[in-house]
């Protein structure tokens, strides 16, 4: 078998340093914009985490009960909802609603799962024009490029990229101009909203008690996706539920704040069910698919706590490594620490194919530190390892020194100091010829070796001792 | 994490697998600053590793067997004082993880319950807030990832703004990670380097005369970087300081 590489730090050496320094800056900004909000707006938002995370916890421990309520609180709304186990069925559900409505136009807002499932491949294989109409995933739509964040699609590119493929696209004449450009995807997008037929969206929470969706935008393109079309349809993961109406404003106060610094989107919306009999306007369909896709199994593991997440990014932006490699290198729909943790549980091609994720990283907790809902990012990593160890994953110990000899010598006092006075054989050696060991030689590539002391702090100390300690 | 209750000046000295190999310097500098403090030290001599790196690679059954020699190692009643805010995280949460099924639990949350890092054993444990000497010069301290949810920074601060001629400086971006990671330097090594790079530059932007840290794990590394690098700034740990501060009376 050829040797494996470490793909995410491959992907980062190569990453070109524009790129790089773009998705770091804006990351770094993000991060600051995020303790100024939270900080300046409460007294100790980490009490709000914590109050969010037991809720989120609670929904999720309860989450059969609350999905049977929502799924009656929805259809008293009129709305029809569907359940889907996994993507394959839930794009054919979409399909067949599209088909019955005689629809073949879909104008679609920004939702993370409908990525999961890859719906507008999807969809256009079988005929339908999908139009994204969220500027950054349009972006990503057209230049056949994928998400690299999942707040912020393309982070990963610059304005006049953008303006070159808008130019390509015969949106207009190019210009680096950021308000020129979304005037341009404006006046192209606002055509398809009239267009279509459907709109489609996602949903940032499902209130179980009420029956009804609550999505935020900065674009207002969810609420434009359902102004001009006769369905309606939602795709949501089983696991956005949140009990009650009066929860909504916790999680609001902390999803715009942590994902932008926003105290809130500039767009809110309530959706509770197709329009009614006294509206001139809106959808005459409302369909609501929940969305399984591997979240029971997920559920019923020792990684639930990922479940809790409201993807606001916060992980992503303040991780370090994500801001050298980009959110590319995970090669997945969720990139940064919260994909690290879901992406390899919910990969269609198996664990083993992503087990890489989880070591990519320090586990320095930052993450941790700023999740709205206090999920322990770290622990999930490193139970994941354990996973990847225990299920011989190949992925799991690339360039990764095995230590079972180690912890042979760290449970054995007599072989421990053997191996401290071995390891004086350092300091004479030329430091090169360490370098027969792949991890001394990745190790000194950039970084000196400390002089090897092994025991002298025991030494000293029987000196001292004999001394009769301090004088 | 669990945050230690533990008190009393008879205690037990974790050296730290670093400083038993590398920093021998330190953990003498922390045993004497104990020893100022009129504590009752023992060291035993059975010691090896807190477990982390295994933890931390996913080999929890080599990382059990460490754990349960450390815990059996520090048997008793009294605070364990370590002068690292990591292996204090290993002994206090992650060794816990790895224990969760385990008949033993209790005993590895025991240790849990004595384990302090130095300056939160001084600070928090001994209610010592100001610190006796001088010591001159501007100071970097880098805020060690692992300290994240403890006292430890904000003790070491206490700490260390208490000395006289002593100045701290700003440190940008205290919140990111130096790059070490344990295995992760090695594994990822170019995403590695790219952090330690950036923290090299927090660390030394206000050119302070020291660069300060409460992990020698984290100046291995970007001490290591320093040095390959040419930039000459002295490091100390925060107990080296402590100590220097103490002959400056």
């Amino acid at each position: 078998m050829a040797k494996l590489e470490q793909a995410i730090d491959n992907h980062a050496a190569n990453l070109d340093e524009e790129t790089r320094e773009a998705v770091r800056l804006a990351s770094k900004a993000k991060t600051e914009k995020r303790v100024n909000a939270l900080w300046t707006d409460f007294d100790d938002p980490n009490a709000l985490r914590k109050l969010a995370s037991q809720v989120r916890q609670h929904a999720l421990d309860n989450l059969p009960d609350y999905l049977e309520q929502a799924e009656a609180a929805f259809q008293k709304n009129g709305v029809q909802v569907h359940w889907a186990e996994d993507g394959d069925q839930a794009n054919a559900i979409v399909l067949d609603i599209m088909r019955r409505r005689g629809a073949s136009k879909v104008v679609k807002s920004k939702s993370m799962v409908s990525e999961e499932t890859e719906l507008v491949p999807f969809l256009e294989k079988h005929g339908m024009e999908a139009v994204e109409t969220d500027l950054g995933e349009y972006v990503v739509q057209i230049d056949g490029d994928h998400p690299s964040h999942i707040v912020t699609p393309i982070i990963h590119k610059n304005r006049r990229q953008v303006g070159r493929s808008f130019e390509r696209e015969g949106l207009g004449e190019y210009t680096e101009d950021p308000l020129e450009l979304t005037r341009m995807a404006r006046r192209h997008l606002r055509q398809k909203y009239l267009d279509a037929d459907v709109g489609m969206t996602g949903a940032n929470f499902v209130v179980a008690e009420s029956g009804r969706i609550v999505l935020v935008t900065n674009e207002g393109n969810a609420r434009f996706s359902m102004a001009a079309t006769k369905t309606h349809i939602a795709m949501v993961g089983i696991e956005k539920i949140i009990p009650r109406e009066q929860d909504v404003p916790l999680f609001l106060s902390l999803l715009g704040r942590s994902a932008t610094g926003q105290p809130l989107t500039v767009y809110t919306q309530f959706i509770g069910g197709p329009k009614s009999a006294s509206q001139e306007e809106g959808p005459e369909e409302m369909h609501l698919i929940f969305l399984d896709n591997g979240r029971s199994d997920i559920l019923a593991s020792n990684c639930k706590e990922i479940l809790r997440c409201i993807r606001c990014g916060a992980c992503m932006n303040v991780c370090p490594v994500y801001r050298q490699t980009s959110g590319h290198a995970y090669r997945s729909v969720y990139p940064g620490p919260v994909g690290a943790v879901l992406s390899p549980l919910l990969n269609k091609a198996g664990f083993p194919d992503l087990a890489d994720l989880p070591k990519a990283s320090s586990l320095c907790g930052a993450c941790q530190e700023v999740c709205p809902v206090d999920i322990p990012i770290p622990d999930l990593l490193l139970r994941l390892r354990n996973k990847g160890k225990q299920e011989h994953a190949p992925k799991t110990s690339i360039n990764t020194p095995g230590l079972s000899f180690w912890a042979l010598a760290a449970t054995q006092p007599a072989a421990w100091k053997t191996g401290l006075k071995l390891g004086h054989a350092m300091n004479v050696v030329p430091h090169a010829l360490l370098d027969v060991n792949p991890s001394a030689k990745s190790w000194r590539s950039t970084r000196e070796l400390p002089p090897f002391r092994g025991g002298d702090f025991r030494s000293w100390l029987k000196a001292h001792e004999k001394k009769g300690g301090a004088s | 994490m669990i945050q230690p209750t533990a008190k009393g000046k008879r205690i037990k000295f974790m050296m730290t697998c670093l400083c038993d190999a590398f920093y021998a310097d330190v953990a003498q500098a922390s045993y004497e600053v104990l020893e100022h403090l009129g504590c009752e030290i023992e060291v035993p001599a059975g010691q090896t590793c807190c477990g982390q790196p295994a933890l931390n690679s996913g080999e929890w059954e080599s990382a059990r067997k460490v754990v349960r020699h450390t815990v059996k190692t520090f048997g008793g009643e009294e605070p364990v004082v370590i002068p690292s805010g990591s292996c204090a995280a290993m002994t206090r949460h992650g060794a816990i993880l790895g224990f969760e099924s385990e008949p033993d639990l209790d005993e590895v949350e025991g240790l849990a319950r004595r384990s302090w890092e130095l300056c939160e054993y001084i600070v928090q444990g001994l209610g010592i807030d100001s610190w006796p000497g001088r010591f001159d010069g501007k100071v970097a301290l880098h805020r060690s990832c692992h300290t994240r949810g403890t006292k430890v920074y904000e003790s070491a601060v206490t700490l260390l703004s208490s000395i006289e001629g002593l100045e701290l400086v700003e440190v940008g971006e205290l919140e990111q990670c130096c790059g070490f990671g344990g295995t992760f330097s090695v594994s990822f090594p170019y995403v590695s380097k790219k952090m330690g790079q950036l923290k090299v530059e927090h660390l030394t932007e206000k050119r302070p005369n020291y660069v300060a840290s409460l992990d020698m794990a984290c100046m291995l590394h970007f001490g290591g970087m320093m040095d390959r690098q040419g930039v000459k700034t002295p490091r100390l740990h925060v107990s080296q300081i402590l100590k220097k501060a103490l002959e400056n009376r």
